[in-house]
């Protein structure tokens, strides 16, 4: 059975089993969704969005919705990724659903909401609904619609006004089962006025078996709040990993995203951030490190609306092996959106011959008074400091993992949590602990 | 401690050494002299194990051992230490991180446990006094930023953390002032004893006064075309290289 046809026995299943259950505009939702799925169908290499990222292995593959899980392996997947420390606001799901037992809310402060999707809709159901319905049709991809059709839990976070929480909240979505699982998570942050929070998402999955993560994130930064915001994806070699994600910055909002995709056998993730307010000010931050026959593909949108907005986009690539990667950074800037600053670089470091990227920077601009800039370098690495390395004794893989790391220093100094950052060079190159 | 046999040497196909014959025992301290062009780097290069450069025919035997046989790192594990002409700049990568994995590295060939953090920092404190270079500055990504003097004192930081056996300075000399010069021949000569072995290449005879040494070897057009004592530097000071052309008797 091919994906679509999986699908659509599922939602009439999932559908039904749901209607009466839930709100009408959820099922409403569910159902529009589902419909425009159906209409556009998984994207093909002539979709001008998906040229160099073919999705045809996925829609070959069967998935299932309850796939069951094992607990063992979540245990020891949680424990691998960034330890012990992280157990003070950690929201833990397992193909899709929500598993207190593997969760830790205990210490969030007063007032801060960290809860599953599935509660908020009874307990911020206007909150869930605007940003659910929040530009619903366009700009919306194939995937993020069949994500809202099957919309079943994630994480609900709200902070209120003025609120600062001190630790960063972990979101942590594992897939482990039996047969290939298909999970669509949808995560929602919602920071209010002058708040700060760290939230960390990460995607991990059991060896072996194919599975289909399709999360969607929706994160609102409100007039002044600061948000610092990670993605690490970590998800098998056999995997399929679809992220959406869209960022909406009010007045004077800071919002910080990074992404690290690291693992997944096809991994695309969409970044669409709308600078809606006068004086946003957005940093991406990405990195992607991918080998033996791995695609990693990441489409940002930057729009600035408004006046005064900054956005620096930084984005590096190192891809070994036969990995293949893309890189597509679109930047807009609107009629009104004056003084606006825009900066975008994508660097890709080639550690082998047949390594290939794809890199496409896209600046539109509709205003006069603004200052824009971007870069883009594909390129192999140094062979005179890879000599000058080994000249004092440092060997060729060490030397190759020496000048990597400098490659991404700038990616990772901008990460400012320093357990991620401690983290991530430990995925990266599979240092100890 | 090294032994140079008919070194013929390629660079993109053409031939830059005609056969180098060379000896250098323990203890002795030669400079290499010679005009542009006449194949002083190529040699440091070939010694160093760059694989740019292509040996057609002869030998470099290293403690015993056939050179020529080992990667750059393990002639680095064996003591041998290359004092760039242009040192590399590499962005993003901390001098002292990348030299306190060189030493470990090192280390770690000979059988010897790393060094910890702690005495690493001790190791450094007390090298980098030798070549009176900024603390701020070793702690930066390597090279990058150093002017021309900085980067040759680094090169000469290194040699004193990584103790090598025997150490090859291509042109450390050139671009430096008298002071930063001095500086420079004062680590060196710190490094000099009777179980190590130098060989200086410079273009100008000015650092030998202050790294003075046992031989002076004059390259040309690929070949050793005069060798003699510390003499042989002053008379290509007083008389430059033009007098070797000429036929002189070596």
């Amino acid at each position: 059975m091919s994906a679509i046809d999986s699908f659509r026995h599922q939602f009439l299943e999932h559908a039904g089993r749901r209607q009466g259950h839930e709100p009408s505009w959820l099922s409403l939702m569910r159902r529009e969704s589902f419909e425009r799925f159906l209409d556009r169908g998984f994207p093909t290499t002539s979709d001008e969005d998906w040229r160099f990222t073919s999705v045809a292995p996925l829609a070959a593959t069967e998935f299932f919705l309850d796939a069951g899980s094992s607990g063992e392996e979540v245990q020891s997947l949680l424990k691998s990724h960034l330890g012990e420390d992280w157990k003070r606001h950690e929201i833990v799901f397992v193909n899709g659903r929500f598993a207190p037992e593997f969760s830790a809310l205990g210490g969030v402060p007063a007032g801060v909401v960290v809860e599953r999707l599935a509660s908020a809709l009874e307990s911020h159901p206007e909150d869930v609904e605007a940003v659910l319905n929040l530009n619903p049709a366009e700009g919306a991809s194939v995937f993020h619609e069949l994500n809202r059709a099957f919309l079943a839990d994630g994480a609900f976070v709200l902070v209120p006004e003025g609120v600062v929480v001190e630790h960063p909240i972990h979101i942590v979505h594992v897939s482990s089962a039996a047969k290939p699982a298909a999970s669509h998570p949808h995560h929602i942050v919602l920071a209010e006025c002058g708040s700060e929070v760290q939230i960390v998402e990460s995607y991990l999955g059991g060896d072996g078996l194919p599975y289909f993560t399709n999360a969607a994130t929706e994160v609102v930064a409100a007039n002044g709040a600061n948000v610092d915001h990670y993605r690490i994806q970590r998800e098998s070699e056999s995997a399929f990993h679809i992220g959406s994600q869209r960022l909406l910055q009010a007045e004077g909002a800071a919002l910080q995203d990074h992404a690290l995709s690291l693992g997944g056998r096809i991994s695309r993730v969409d970044i669409h951030c709308l600078l809606d307010g006068e004086g946003a000010d957005l940093t991406l931050n990405g990195l992607y490190v991918v080998k033996g026959t791995q695609h990693v593909d990441h489409h940002t949108v930057i729009d600035h609306q408004k006046p005064h907005g900054t956005s620096r986009e930084l984005y590096k690539g190192v891809l070994d092996d036969a990995a293949s990667g893309v890189f597509n950074g679109r930047i807009i800037v609107r009629p009104g959106a004056q003084k606006t600053n825009a900066q975008q670089t994508n660097k890709n470091l080639l550690l082998s011959e047949e390594a290939l990227v794809n890199t496409n920077p896209q600046l539109e601009i509709e205003a006069d008074d603004v200052k824009c800039g971007h870069g883009a370098t594909i390129g192999q690495l140094d062979k005179d400091a890879l000599f000058y390395l080994r000249s004092r004794g440092i060997g060729r893989e060490e030397a190759t993992s020496i000048l990597t790391r400098g490659f991404i220093a700038d990616v990772s100094e901008r990460i400012r949590i320093a357990a991620v950052r401690d983290a991530m060079r430990r995925f990266v190159f599979a240092e100890a602990a | 401690m090294l032994q140079i046999k008919n070194l013929h040497a390629n660079v993109d196909g053409r031939e830059i050494l005609h056969g180098i014959d060379l000896t250098i025992r323990a203890g002795e301290v030669h400079a290499l002299m010679g005009p542009n062009g006449s194949g002083k780097s190529t040699l440091s290069q070939v010694l160093a194990g760059r694989d740019t450069y292509e040996v057609t025919e002869g030998s470099v035997t290293y403690l015993g051992q056939d050179l020529l046989a080992m990667t750059p790192e393990e002639r680095a594990h064996r003591g041998l230490f290359l004092a760039f002409q242009y040192p590399v700049e590499i962005p993003g990568v901390n001098n002292t991180y990348f030299l306190k994995a060189a030493l470990n590295a090192n280390r770690k060939a000979r059988g010897d446990d790393p060094l910890d953090a702690m005495d690493f920092l001790k190791l450094v404190r007390e090298k980098v006094k030798l070549v009176e270079l900024d603390e701020d500055l070793i702690n930066r990504p390597v090279n990058q930023g150093f002017s021309g003097g900085e980067k040759k004192r680094n090169e000469i930081f290194q040699m004193a953390v990584l103790e090598p056996k025997f150490a090859v300075l291509d042109e450390t000399d050139s671009g430096l002032d008298i002071d930063a010069l001095k500086i420079v021949a004062n680590g060196v000569n710190f490094l000099r004893g009777p179980e190590r072995a130098l060989l200086v290449i410079t273009h100008y005879q000015r650092l030998l006064n202050y790294i003075v040494p046992d031989f002076v070897h004059v390259l040309s057009e690929g070949r050793i075309v005069a060798s003699g004592g510390k003499e042989l530097a002053l008379k290509l000071e007083r008389e430059g290289y033009g007098w070797l052309e000429a036929g002189a008797p070596r």
